[in-house]
């Protein structure tokens, strides 16, 4: 990523130009954009502090409701139990994700087979695919298999990915061929191979793959929303529902304390995989 | 009778869509052309030839028929043209396995089993679905053919077949007058100026072919556009100028970038949540900055204009840091030398962007326009859930927020299937569109 050699790559070459020499202004509009876009964040921070009254008197200082708002959030609604619950959906399907994907390009590269280009574009075609339009049919499929309020309905459907198939076979494909050669030599398998040689030189793709699809199952809703009616199975994004309307009338402070605390287990593996995410973007972009 | 001619009317279609140069391409197409209506009319049952149903039924048949024909054609010649570049730059020439036949199978048995399953097979049930007059949680099933389809039209067959063919018709008048007159002549200039808002004038002919009367499609239809499109130009436009923003090595730039990005990150539920906070007309920060300022904040419970607004702002802002980050990958492949040698030469800014950055870019925006476009249509449904439940007087309520309420609220889920075939055939459309409008422009990778 440009973090390091940033300085070398700027474009602002030539004459003068607007921010060429002079770096204030550059900072001036930088942090300009980060007060706008972590704006609605903070307010949401101190909202979540604050009583009601606390909130319509318009105060500018942290208020007294956050112990509340906490037991309301989390004891009352349980939160903490949808979080794990979102969690281990998460981690379910990134990790199938993975594998699969690994295998999927390893078949791909590293074998030759009649129809390949057929299967490649069954795949590839599935890209123009969403989910979404197509939810109706498949919560009819999901419901008559019996995975209604179940971790396999929320998980089964989205294990395949062909955004990661391509991925890795991109990668692989890149990777130098005598890699395959010398491991047949020694006699290894396609799978010893795998573990062994391919998955320690595609960390930086894993962990790339692995944030992305993260951040999307903990980001999933409208499938959990259809699939999931038992309270004690449903995920955190849809467990958000209701909290507006704890007390009579509107609270604030609860709704923004759950939308913040739900906000950090993605943030967390961002910032934990953001190396290997960064470079496995600027890998793949550079191709 | 019918049938004979939607059979004939996809070959010919078939052929179009396919190329018609050899004796084996006009044989291809009319195969291929004869497949997608032999496909879809089964997958619909060929209901809308039987003797008595409705002669809009017959007419969106056909059309039907003609739109598969097309998508087989050009489909497949789209893989044809790919197969060479493609499979050249991934296939392995020395150092594959040589084991069993099985082996690769064995390997991609469970990625294909759970597209089979959970992709495949609820497309084809979509278009089952679709002509079924069927209820959520009741095993009974009544027959509706295409009728789910043609409530949601105008009913003058007429105009709905009539009306996006004039558009197409004007857009390939216009593009072939402008590729046959000279450079430089006014009419080389005017249909230069006409040709980038041909999408527009085809979106705009779709306007008309949705019903308008009670409660009909055409506002829906209005909403996606307007509320997809926005998100996605601005979302665009604004990542780009903060890629450009933040590529500058500056103290602290690895942080700026960090704290940029990571809004990514956040859900689109959320997003709507945090909107939801700021605009809300009694404990919002607007709303109380306004009062003090002495002027009433609207409410976007009740003003459509502003509750649009709202829905794409909050999009805009998740969004962002997504757009900013694949930018940033991005301009990192722009060559620099050639940057500093057309500065020597003496060309501005604007001319280097121009020039150099831009086709640079170009694979990384064809790749977020994509993204961008899903996100708009779909991933949009939480952001508008939280905040504005597709109120106020439906101004908010967007194709899938449409079906989910049709489909699964009020549990008609033929209904609901229509309006998703409708939607899958407006992805198709988009992603075909921008599939011919980068084709030549942008060098693909073995991406």
């Amino acid at each position: 990523m440009a973090a390091r050699d940033g300085g070398g790559l700027s474009l602002n070459v030539g004459k003068p130009g607007l921010l060429r020499g002079r770096r204030w202004p550059t900072h001036v509009l930088i942090w300009g954009s980060m007060l706008i876009i972590l704006f609605p964040l903070a307010y949401a921070a101190l909202v979540s502090t604050q009583t009601n009254a606390e909130v319509f008197r318009f105060q500018l200082t942290p208020g007294s409701g956050l112990g509340k708002h906490f037991d309301q959030v989390w004891n009352d609604r349980n939160l903490g139990r949808l979080m794990w619950n979102s969690f281990v959906q998460a981690f379910l399907i990134t990790g199938a994700k993975t594998v699969l994907s690994l295998l999927a390009g390893l078949a791909f590269v590293y074998f030759s087979f009649r129809g390949k280009w057929l299967v490649f574009f069954f795949v590839l075609i599935t890209l123009m695919m969403p989910t979404e339009v197509m939810i109706l049919a498949l919560f009819r499929i999901v419901a008559d298999l019996g995975w209604r309020n179940s971790m396999a309905g929320l998980v089964v459907p989205f294990a395949a990915s062909a955004t990661g198939a391509f991925l890795f076979r991109q990668h692989f494909a890149n990777l130098p061929r005598d890699l395959s050669e010398a491991s047949q030599i020694d006699g290894a398998t396609p799978l010893q191979f795998l573990f062994k040689i391919l998955i320690p030189l595609s960390w930086n793709v894993i962990g790339a793959l692995a944030v992305i699809q993260f951040v999307f199952v903990w980001n999933m809703y409208l499938w959990p929303v259809l699939i999931i009616s038992d309270r004690d199975q449903q995920v955190v994004q849809v467990g958000l529902q209701g909290l507006a309307t704890l007390d009579t009338g509107l609270t604030f402070g609860p709704l923004m304390l759950a939308a913040l605390l739900v906000s950090i287990p993605p943030a967390i593996v961002f910032i934990a995989l953001q190396k290997p995410f960064m470079s496995g973007f600027a890998l793949t972009a550079d191709k | 009778m019918l049938v004979a001619a939607s059979f004939l009317i996809a070959a010919a279609v078939g052929v179009l869509s396919f190329g018609h140069s050899t004796k084996r391409e006009v044989a291809s197409g009319v195969v291929l052309g004869a497949l997608g209506a032999a496909t879809i009319l089964a997958a619909l049952g060929f209901c809308p030839f039987v003797s008595d149903a409705e002669s809009t039924e017959g007419v969106l048949g056909v059309a039907l028929a003609a739109t598969f024909a097309w998508m087989f054609g050009a489909g497949t010649k789209a893989v044809f043209s790919q197969k060479a570049a493609d499979l050249g730059s991934g296939d392995i020439r020395t150092g594959a396995f040589k084991l069993g036949w099985w082996w690769p199978w064995l390997l991609l048995s469970p990625t294909l089993v759970i597209l089979v399953f959970f992709l495949y097979l609820p497309a084809y049930r979509t278009f089952t679905l679709s002509t079924k007059l069927t209820r959520l949680g009741t095993p009974r099933v009544g027959e509706r053919c295409l009728s789910n389809f043609s409530e949601l039209l105008v009913t003058n067959p007429a105009v709905v077949i009539m009306l996006p063919l004039t558009a197409v018709a004007f857009i390939w008048g216009v593009g072939m007058w402008h590729r046959r007159s000279e450079p430089g002549s006014w009419g080389h200039n005017l249909t230069r100026t006409i040709r980038p808002f041909g999408i527009l004038i085809f979106l705009y002919s779709l306007y008309f072919i949705f019903e308008n009367e009670n409660g009909g499609y055409r506002l829906i239809y209005l909403n996606t556009v307007v509320i997809s499109s926005s998100i996605v130009i601005v979302s665009m436009v604004a990542g780009l100028a903060l890629a450009y923003l933040t590529f500058q090595n500056v103290r602290g730039i690895t942080v700026y970038r960090t704290l940029l990005i990571w809004p990514y990150a956040i859900s689109p539920p959320v997003a709507g949540i945090l909107f939801f906070m700021m605009f809300n007309a009694t404990g919002g920060i607007f709303a109380a900055l306004a009062n003090d300022f002495g002027f009433d904040f609207p409410n976007y419970a009740t003003n459509s204009t502003l509750a649009r607004l709202t829905i794409i702002l909050a999009s805009v802002w998740k969004l962002l840091g997504y757009n900013l980050l694949f930018f940033l990958a991005g301009l990192q492949t722009v060559p620099r030398d050639q940057i500093e040698a057309a500065a020597l030469d003496g060309a501005n800014a604007i001319q280097r962007f121009r020039s150099i950055v831009m086709p640079a870019l170009g694979p990384i925006a064809f790749f977020l326009l994509i993204t961008n476009l899903t996100f708009s249509f779909f991933d949009v449904y939480g952001t508008i859930d939280f905040l504005t439940k597709g109120a106020p007087a439906g101004a908010t309520s967007v194709a899938i927020y449409e079906l989910i309420r049709v489909g699964v609220d009020n549990g008609d889920l033929g209904r609901g299937a229509a309006q998703s075939v409708v939607l899958f055939l407006a992805v198709i459309g988009l992603t075909a569109w921008q599939f011919k409008q980068s084709e030549g422009r942008i060098s693909y990778g073995s991406a």
